[in-house]
């Protein structure tokens, strides 16, 4: 058991932990504070899988950027020190028991099947490369989602806008 | 022992229902958009698992992330420009109180 193995471990728990108190608590605040965790955790995996440029792309979109939307939205929304309400037992034992049956029979799934590496040698997953393809016309580019991603994104900023814009009030 | 894909798919399987579960249980929509995040990462990292262990050659994988990121990043924020207009009208974010956008 090395060093990589350990921090594996120690990650994986991590995120899978916060995860689960992220929906598990009462406290509204706390669980956006227990998904920032998660989300980091996941960062670092991405880091322990040397794919640094997406581990960054984590960390500045989905810590930075989501989860600071969300706390805001619950100090918009929220009246300071209350907690969620109860929800009733039964509905947490059939969700539990939903969940569970679905993790497991993925798993069984997964563990069932064989992976083949595909053959081919290995492309360096570095930022050069990663920008070349991006942008890249050719077959293998990826200009053309990249182009849609950006209208995608351009919509949803004017649409956030049209919808939280406060209506004016009639002045007849 | 090492970690390999079969690690990582399982914390992915894990994180995936630990979402689902966030999504039956809860009844707050800011909640509900939480549980929506964490499905969308699990997703994430699978597809960085398979292609680091699966497609070394290629960086397909690494490109559905990107867009998937991008894709919920604007999804969460037209989520709580709803969130906060159905505030505004409603006072409360229950979904229980959220009921006429069915008709």
């Amino acid at each position: 058991m090395n060093g990589a193995t350990i921090i594996f471990y120690l990650l994986a728990a991590l995120t899978l932990v916060s995860g689960l108190l992220s929906v598990s608590t009462r406290q509204i605040f706390r669980a956006a504070i227990y998904l920032l965790f998660s989300l980091i955790g996941i960062a670092g995996l991405y880091f322990w899988l040397d794919y640094q440029f997406i581990a960054a792309v984590q960390i500045v979109v989905y810590v930075g950027g989501i989860v600071v939307l969300i706390i805001f939205s619950i100090f918009l929304t929220q009246q300071a020190g209350e907690k969620l309400a109860k929800q009733k037992i039964g509905r947490k034992i059939f969700s539990a028991l939903a969940a569970f049956c679905g993790f497991a029979l993925t798993m069984v799934q997964v563990y069932q099947h064989t992976f083949y590496e595909s053959p081919g040698e290995f492309v360096p997953v570095s930022v050069f490369n990663i920008g070349k393809k991006m942008l890249g016309v050719t077959v293998e580019g990826y200009a053309l989602p990249f182009e849609i991603i950006s209208m995608l994104l351009l919509a949803a900023m004017i649409g956030c806008i049209v919808i939280a814009m406060r209506s004016k009030p009639e002045t007849m | 022992m090492e970690p390999g894909l079969y690690h990582i798919l399982f914390i992915s399987a894990a994180l995936f229902f630990v979402g689902v579960y966030g999504f039956f249980t809860r009844r707050n929509l800011i909640t509900m958009l939480m549980s929506i995040e964490l499905i969308l990462n699990s997703v994430n990292l699978n597809f960085i698992a398979f292609n680091k262990y699966l497609w070394p050659q290629k960086m397909d994988g690494l490109f559905f992330t990107i867009f998937i990121i991008a894709i919920a990043a604007a999804e969460a924020a037209v989520a709580i420009a709803i969130i906060i207009n159905l505030y505004r009208s409603h006072q409360s974010i229950d979904v229980a109180n959220a009921e006429e956008l069915k008709y």
